[in-house]
């Protein structure tokens, strides 16, 4: 099986001379398609079609919040403060370093460097692992303090905080109630967004799998590229959740 | 038998329809990940300091920017964008004009139904 | 011509024989269907599913109308009948209409019709298959633990809050079914993108596939937005948090809103691809390439555009600001004059065409008159003012089947008999097929006619008891349906023979231009043996004359 990479390859068709020139020809060519090239465009297009339908699907939560943000700001900013920032600050750089492996792992495989690709795919899963780990504590923090939406819901520290030693205005009960919607908003789209990373990492310790058996060390690229593409959106949307649903308004009060 | 070359001579295939424009092989550098990278984080240090000022109306909008950058950045040079094909752009492109539409449009019906309130 | 005016050429019973190698019997064995990636295979699977389902959802259609025989509530309880008319909506919404022609007709003739030899993602294909499947089961699921009664809208709080039948199964069943959808139209849209052979531009391709690539533009961007409504009523459901309780604060229009920015996206999703049927058939039955093609391929992807910015029509009175419903009800005007100009064109294609009256072309006819009465109407009841008064009545019931009978399922049938000689390689009989679409038309006016009349006196929908002098015109109902039931019968049992016992078709039984009839019948698994080169226009008439005066047809 010819592997050889035509390392003058022209890259242009309309100058290509004649039907021979060596194309690299892999074993995951699929029949279907003309050229291995003809494969990674479309898979490649193919994940970005994908990647709309999550933009359109988390568009529904996002008009939700925005909708209901502006119905009920108070009771927003004042459930929103009880998030930690050096929590979420800590998670956004985490996951913004995931990505940066992310996007080296793609350089490893398309430069063909096999034992830099796996460490830079092991450093993504590490980085996307210690983010869920983050988010973890932040949820069992929510679920002490009965801040989970639902019949244990409890509103006492957003009616009376000074009792809990917190500096925010008091609600009044029924705009107290509405941090409800907050925390349900917040907790369906970070819920929402979490389900979507554990998938990228369970993808990831397959695809680590594969690197170490050099799979995509000699020239096809387009699983670690197309995973790639899918985390970096993961990772946009999350760029996106943390100031809206940490940031909505910190300033003093305290 | 190995040797897919490119199956018709391009005279057969005028139009290119095989791979019309498609996007170069162009292989960003680890160097311009590590700036995209530095600049993430930085921006992220600006969205949260910008957090504890009071600039009122201002604070959404600067926090809203400032994400959107950070997307438009790793879209750019971590997802390759800025090297892909005209179609992949726009493909990209109807993706957030699809959600902006459904965004806007909504939002103008509660926005119409309490005038003022807004 | 021969003077039974008909285009139909065999080749001679006595010689033809079925083509020995073809993707029917490439491989044997039920796995080799199971998990084939032949897209060819995957669409006869679909064929097969929603043909089980389209009954399904009839026999539910029957009941409802044996309910309406009469104007006392006497044959089952309300909830029942509730349950009937959800099941009915559901099963033939997603089950039926959406994969109708584009996981079918579409999956088979695509790749094909652009050149290609299946394709781009054929694991997704069979994936896309099982989901319905899936999403198939757990429907029947909720029917068979007691059924659902909330409407196939699902409409918020009673879904979410004042009823205590299987919501969550139902809706997790939509919810897998739609990636269903949405891996279909990813599909197409890369295929017809990347994988068009050489000298196939956009505007050389068929109109069917312009038809089903606007489509898939729709599955693709607003399938999702259902998905995540589905999801926030399950979570409302079994978390009661409010999103969409008013006593909690929440908004039921906040439900609606994203609901019906995909439901109405589906209707033109239903729509289209049947509008891309019709454009073949009435090409191919009047010798005529399309008037207009250009007009017809912009139309249908102005459709798809228009059609995301009109879904608050749905919505008029429940609640949405006069300045929502009036922006809404002026896009809804917009949105059917790509449809119109499509129907134009289609007649100006008949026009001093030499047109014959097969049975594919009898469908068509249906569907263009049906089809203009349903699309004028939904104009009717996209004028707000007319639209208070008849929303929620048999106007609007009336409204869609003609749409989506009269037109959806006329198209599917027409493409499917079209279509079936290639599929198959036999011909069914045109004497029982002609007969079936007669008698399906007549059923269709005789069931769907009056209830225009009766919404437009009042009768108000879903509603099993009536005022009894609302009885008569539900008498014809009723009598009709049982008549569109023999019609949409007939092509099983005669669909079913012909796979046995039906004429040899040979490659162009019709004559028709377009890549799909220069192969075999049935097509090789490969479906061509070497990648076409296209030198012709679509529905080049000339061309196909000069090919066949070429062709050597006959030993000696």
């Amino acid at each position: 099986m010819d592997n050889t990479v035509a390392t003058e390859h022209p890259h242009t068709h309309e100058t290509a001379v004649h039907a021979e020139h060596t194309h690299v020809s892999l074993p995951q060519h699929r029949h279907h398609f003309e050229t291995v090239e003809q494969q990674r465009e479309a898979g490649s297009f193919g994940m970005w079609l994908f990647l709309l339908t999550e933009i359109m699907f988390f568009g529904g939560l996002f008009f939700a919040y925005l909708l209901y943000r502006n119905w009920y700001y108070d009771a927003f900013f004042t459930a929103s403060n009880q998030l930690s920032i050096p929590l979420g600050t800590a998670n956004t750089a985490i996951l913004i370093t995931s990505g940066f492996f992310m996007a080296l792992a793609v350089w490893c495989a398309e430069v063909r460097k096999k034992d830099m690709l796996v460490w830079t795919l092991i450093l993504t899963t590490v980085f996307g692992i210690a983010f869920l780990g983050i988010k973890y504590v932040e949820y069992h923090e929510k679920w002490e303090k009965h801040h989970i939406p639902g019949a244990h819901f409890d509103i006492s520290e957003f009616v009376n905080p000074a009792a809990h030693g917190i500096k925010e205005k008091p609600l009044p009960p029924d705009m107290a109630q509405r941090t409800q919607v907050f925390f349900f908003l917040y907790f369906a789209m970070t819920g929402m967004h979490a389900l979507h990373m554990i998938i990228g990492v369970g993808l990831l310790f397959w695809l680590i799998w594969r690197a170490r058996r050099g799979d995509f060390s000699a020239g096809y690229v387009a699983p670690i590229e197309n995973f790639g593409l899918y985390w970096h959106f993961v990772d946009i949307v999350w760029l996106f959740l943390f100031p809206l649903l940490y940031l909505i308004n910190r300033h003093p009060l305290h | 038998m190995a040797e897919i070359a490119h199956h018709h001579a391009e005279a057969e295939d005028p139009t290119n329809v095989t791979n019309p424009e498609h996007g170069s092989h162009h292989i960003v550098t680890p160097r311009v990940y590590a700036m995209v990278f530095g600049t993430l984080l930085l921006f992220t240090a600006i969205t949260v300091i910008a957090a504890f000022i009071d600039l009122s109306w201002a604070n959404p909008v600067i926090a809203l920017f400032i994400a959107c950058f950070k997307a438009v950045i790793v879209i750019l040079f971590f997802m390759h964008v800025k090297y892909q094909s005209r179609l992949i752009k726009m493909t990209i492109a109807s993706g957030f004009f699809m959600f902006i539409s459904l965004i806007v449009m909504t939002l103008s019906d509660y926005i119409s139904r309490s005038w003022g309130l807004w | 011509m021969s003077s039974t005016a008909t285009i139909v050429s065999l080749p001679d019973q006595a010689t033809a024989r079925l083509p020995k190698r073809s993707y029917l019997n490439n491989e044997d064995g039920l796995l080799s269907w199971l998990l084939t990636g032949d897209h060819k295979r995957i669409a006869i699977l679909y064929l097969i599913s929603i043909t089980f389902f389209f009954f399904i959802g009839g026999a539910f259609a029957g009941l409802i109308r044996l309910e309406l025989l009469t104007p006392q509530p006497d044959l089952v309880a309300a909830d029942t009948y509730n349950k009937f008319f959800t099941m009915h909506g559901i099963i033939m919404v997603f089950l039926f209409l959406v994969p109708s022609v584009p996981a079918t007709i579409g999956n088979f003739l695509i790749p094909i019709m652009v050149g290609a030899k299946d394709l781009a993602f054929p694991k997704i294909n069979l994936l896309s298959w099982y989901l319905y499947v899936v999403g198939g089961i757990m429907v029947l699921a909720a029917l068979v633990l007691g059924g659902v009664d909330t409407g196939w809208t699902f409409t918020t709080p009673l879904s979410t809050h004042y009823l205590n039948t299987h919501v969550i199964t139902a809706a997790l069943a939509i919810f897998v079914a739609g990636f269903s959808s949405i891996f279909t139209g990813l599909n197409f849209i890369v295929t017809i993108h990347r994988m068009r052979c050489p000298g196939m531009t956009w505007f050389r391709l068929p109109l069917f596939v312009w038809s089903n690539y606007a489509a898939s533009l729709l599955m693709v961007l607003g399938t999702p937005v259902l998905a995540i409504t589905l999801v926030l009523v399950l979570l409302e459901r079994v978390f009661g948090i409010g999103v969409f309780d008013p006593t909690k604060g929440g908004d039921p229009l906040l439900f609606q809103h994203l609901f019906w920015f995909y439901s109405h996206p589906a209707v033109y999703i239903m729509i289209l691809p049947g509008m891309g049927v019709i454009s073949e058939i009435i090409s191919t039955f009047s010798r005529k390439r399309v008037f207009g093609y250009t007009a017809v391929a912009f139309s249908s992807v102005a459709i798809a555009l228009f059609g995301f910015f009109v879904w608050a029509h749905h919505m008029f009175i429940m609640g949405v600001s006069n300045y929502s419903a009036l922006v809404f009800s002026l896009l809804t005007m917009l949105v059917a004059v790509p449809s119109a100009i499509k129907v134009f064109n289609w007649a100006f294609t008949l026009q001093k065409g030499s047109i014959t009256f097969e049975t594919p072309m009898l469908y068509a006819f249906g569907f263009l008159g049906l089809f203009t009465i349903g699309g004028l109407t939904g104009v009717f009841l996209g004028s707000l003012g007319m639209d208070i008064h008849l929303t929620e009545t048999y106007f609007i019931v009336a409204h869609f089947h003609f749409v989506m009978v009269g037109g959806m399922l006329m198209a599917f049938l027409s493409g499917v008999h079209f279509w079936w000689p290639k599929m198959t390689g036999r011909m069914y009989p045109e004497s029982l097929s002609k007969l079936a679409a007669v008698t399906t038309f007549i059923g269709f006016i005789l069931t769907f006619m009056p209830q225009f009349i009766l919404g437009y006196l009042g009768m108000p929908r879903r509603y099993h008891a009536y005022p009894p002098e609302y009885q008569v015109l539900n008498v014809l109902s009723t009598a009709g349906a049982t008549v569109l039931g023999v019609g949409y019968m007939l092509p099983l049992l005669y669909l079913g023979w012909s796979l046995k016992y039906g004429a040899i078709a040979g490659d162009n039984p019709w004559q028709a231009t377009g890549l799909e009839w220069q192969i075999q019948s049935p097509p090789l698994t490969e479906n061509f043996i070497e990648i076409p080169i296209m030198d012709h226009e679509a529905y080049d008439y000339e061309w196909l004359e000069q090919k066949q005066k070429n062709e050597v047809t006959t030993v000696g």
